[in-house]
């Protein structure tokens, strides 16, 4: 069991965040003509379709939304002890010359991200890929950062991030938890 | 929740369960298919052995597709040409070829029970690839696949299974697996190719395709074995060709969309006519790309159970 240590988003903070993570990628891209949006299943898939609402109102567009599931790209496929379940990877758009904008919920080790970019990669040569994480919670493993953070949130590397969105968990929340005991 | 057993030798005894979760990961490598690049790592590392005693084509592409598209190597063998031709026995040759550092073993073996055998021998995972009359999972698991994917269910769906199902391994496997997804199944052949109380597992039985067809969902039409001695079954061809041969004019007679699949290779005319397997009703073509993301959701089911 993990106890609650503190609140770290709350959910008008929630939907301010992604409001001003819209407003960045359009920044950054001049605009949503050239992006299309990739989320990370699981979580990762419900922040994309979210900031993905947020610039089609403010742009006045469609947008291509998919979503990845990294399972097959895991590097530490053969030696979990839980066998993951394959949700499947929906992206049924053409990548190639595209901005893709990868989103996840948490940014961790980064080993998560590295097996999105194999994945991506695999399936066309996007112009560019950015990353757009809701919480940077820091101990990365493999030299990855993103373009747009959410939030940077101090953790040590025992404790846990828990991301809540309305669409499973019933409210948009982040939650930093204590170590294990 | 892994697969509960560490081989795939056949469908009879398999739970719901673990059946379900063969065909609900089969979609995702059936979308890898479709992709530009397709091919995946996650079994990168390890080794696979196709070990076919028997002719085999298609499964042995079949297989060999799979496993390369998943990132193993793939180590290929045939009975002619090996020493078994020297008179090496099943057990000393699966065990060099373990010695290897082989993790998988695919068999296709005359001997019904083949598989059952080596599993208790060897220490890699071992996937029954046909053995004798007894089972063939795989092909029954890519036929469930097919049906799924065309009706999105097997339950309530009527599937009949055309031809000599004494000797079928393929009949055998689709019976166990569709029951236990809970399909209706029926049998339909001259009284020579039903076994004796088949009834027991629960399938009906007809002699004439008319009597059924007009309330099937799906028609399996087996191959007639021309090279075994199918001729001793029945009197000629022409005649199996009347009472069973599946024909447009039958099919038309049956007032029905009748789905029709076939696992190959086809004798044109002999137990399906060209018309019907080229039709829009026939899926035999997508039961060819299904079997490789079936197969490719068993080999990464087994090497990934931890």
């Amino acid at each position: 069991m993990r106890r609650l240590k503190a609140q770290i988003i709350d959910p008008e903070g929630f939907e301010r965040t992604l409001t001003r993570l819209a407003h960045e990628i359009l920044e950054k891209n001049r605009g949503a003509g050239n992006i299309v949006i990739v989320g990370i299943r699981t979580r990762g898939e419900f922040i994309a379709r979210r900031i993905a609402a947020i610039i089609e109102t403010v742009e006045h567009t469609t947008l291509s939304i998919g979503s990845l599931d990294i399972t097959l790209y895991r590097d530490d496929l053969l030696g979990k002890l839980e066998q993951p379940q394959l949700k499947g990877t929906d992206i049924l758009f053409d990548i190639n010359g595209h901005d893709v904008i990868l989103i996840d919920d948490v940014l961790f080790t980064g080993r998560t991200i590295r097996a999105a970019l194999d994945e991506l990669i695999d399936l066309g040569r996007p112009r560019t890929i950015q990353l757009a994480v809701l919480v940077d919670r820091g101990h990365r493993q493999v030299p990855i950062r993103a373009d747009y953070v959410g939030k940077n949130i101090p953790t040590s590397a025992d404790e846990s991030i828990r991301v809540h969105v309305k669409e499973v968990d019933g409210e948009d929340t982040v939650l930093l938890m204590h170590p294990e005991e | 929740m892994p697969l509960h057993s560490k081989h795939l030798l056949g469908l009879d005894g398999m739970s719901r369960e673990d059946l379900q979760l063969i065909l609900d990961t089969a979609v995702s490598f059936h979308e890898v298919l479709e992709r530009p690049i397709k091919k995946v790592p996650p079994l990168q590392g390890k080794t696979v052995a196709n070990m076919f005693f028997e002719n085999s084509t298609r499964t042995r592409l079949s297989f060999e597709l799979a496993e390369r598209r998943l990132s193993a190597d793939v180590l290929g063998f045939a009975a002619t040409g090996s020493s078994v031709s020297k008179g090496e026995t099943l057990k000393d040759t699966a065990r060099n070829i373990e010695a290897m550092k082989v993790d998988m073993v695919v068999l296709r073996h005359g001997a019904a029970g083949a598989a059952h055998y080596l599993s208790r021998v060897i220490n890699a995972n071992v996937i029954n690839a046909g053995d004798g009359s007894h089972e063939h999972p795989t092909q029954g698991l890519l036929d469930m696949f097919t049906i799924r994917e065309k009706y999105g269910r097997l339950n309530d769906l009527h599937v009949c299974i055309v031809g000599d199902i004494a000797h079928s391994r393929v009949a055998r496997s689709n019976i166990f697996g569709l029951k236990t997804m809970g399909a209706r199944v029926s049998v339909c052949g001259p009284a020579t190719m039903i076994p004796r109380e088949i009834e027991r597992l629960g399938v009906e039985v007809y002699h004439h395709l008319d009597d059924v067809l007009p309330h099937v969902d799906v028609l399996n039409v087996l191959r007639i074995q021309l090279e075994r001695d199918a001729g001793r079954l029945f009197p000629s061809i022409r005649e199996y060709r009347q009472t069973y041969g599946v024909t447009r004019k039958r099919m038309e007679k049956a007032g029905r969309v009748v789905t029709v699949m076939h696992p190959g290779p086809i004798n044109r005319d002999v137990e399906i006519s060209a018309d019907v397997a080229d039709s829009e009703h026939s899926v035999i073509l997508q039961q060819v790309l299904n079997g490789v993301a079936v197969r490719m959701s068993v080999l990464y089911l087994l090497s990934t159970r931890g």
